[in-house]
């Protein structure tokens, strides 16, 4: 296998890791609606909380992203 | 039109001022503008928004007050009373960092924060900072950290190797978070801007509203990963100064 080739796969393979950011960025949301439809009262305390969660998680995201961009390149 | 510019061109560092103290290569390079730019920025935004103390405000030393009470807010909440003389350090940091992202999004301008090396400096300094207050105020009782008062002894070789490892990752995970996030999203603006060229005619609807929605996305991801960062190191911080 070409190395060339070979790096195009490897990109590719290694984006399959954003999968699992995927499904947590988007149970952040779903809990954070199932709360709110509990306890709308709660939406201004854990307002807040639902960037934090997203952007740790969207981190994971991008590692996966960074090691297809250094597979790449 | 048969030249293409890879998008990861727009990282590239030059030298504007060739400068070599000692062998060190200091020059002035397009970084270093940018990064004074930031920094110059929010000493504006700063200064020039407090230049008349009214007692109610008006729009600009508002937006002064509310970035202030942001990260006061923070520091309370994540540190706790003790905390208070770190929140210089937590707001420079926040200021910093938002206003380079911010200056970023300016089109044919450089950002600063999609180097590794200027994120990992910032988080190291976080990181190495947090250990010293940590082991200032607790002194070799900061190890105490990596296994909690309430585990049992026996599940102190798994449990500390763990920690410890966890502990180690923060700076990195901190560092990579904010170059990631910036990278990518400047890369996906190329790319998709290269895409709305090349689409012609076709691409100007789509293509100049998806380009539009994009900035916007990536104007309020450059605000949250300033907040993610300072709200990570609040956390960190808490860690060191209160053990758990």
């Amino acid at each position: 296998m070409e190395l060339e080739s070979a790096k195009i796969i490897a990109a590719g393979l290694a984006t399959i890791g954003v999968i699992g950011a995927g499904i947590g960025v988007g149970n952040v949301w779903g809990s954070y609606i199932t709360a709110i439809g509990r306890n709308p009262a709660a939406k201004k305390e854990i307002g807040a909380f639902i960037w934090i969660g997203f952007a740790v998680t969207e981190a994971i995201a991008l590692f996966a992203l960074m090691i297809a961009f250094i597979a790449m390149g | 039109m048969a030249e293409s510019h890879s998008p990861l061109e727009q990282f590239s560092i030059h030298r504007l001022v060739p400068l070599d103290l000692g062998g060190i290569d200091t020059s002035i390079t397009n970084s270093t503008v940018f990064m004074l730019v930031a920094v110059g920025a929010a000493i504006l935004f700063l200064t020039l928004g407090l230049g008349r103390r009214e007692l109610v405000p008006g729009r600009w030393q508002s937006m002064v007050e509310m970035s202030y009470e942001l990260i006061a807010n923070m520091v309370r909440e994540n540190v706790g009373n003790e905390g208070r003389r770190y929140f210089p350090f937590i707001f420079t940091l926040f200021m910093f960092v938002l206003f380079a992202n911010m200056v970023g999004m300016i089109p044919f301008t450089f950002t600063v924060t999609s180097h590794i090396i200027v994120t990992f400096a910032l988080a190291m300094a976080v990181f190495i900072g947090v250990t010293v207050i940590g082991f200032a105020r607790h002194g070799l009782h900061f190890l105490h950290l990596f296994l909690p008062s309430g585990a049992p002894l026996w599940t102190a070789p798994v449990l500390i190797p763990i920690e410890l490892v966890s502990y180690l990752s923060r700076p990195i995970s901190l560092a990579v978070r904010l170059f990631a996030n910036m990278t990518v999203g400047h890369v996906i603006l190329k790319v998709v801007g290269g895409f709305v060229v090349t689409l012609g005619i076709a691409g100007v609807l789509p293509g100049v509203a998806f380009m539009t929605v994009f900035t916007g996305l990536e104007i309020g991801i450059a605000f949250l990963q300033a907040y993610i960062f300072a709200i990570l190191s609040c956390v960190y911080l808490n860690d060191a100064i209160h053990l758990h």
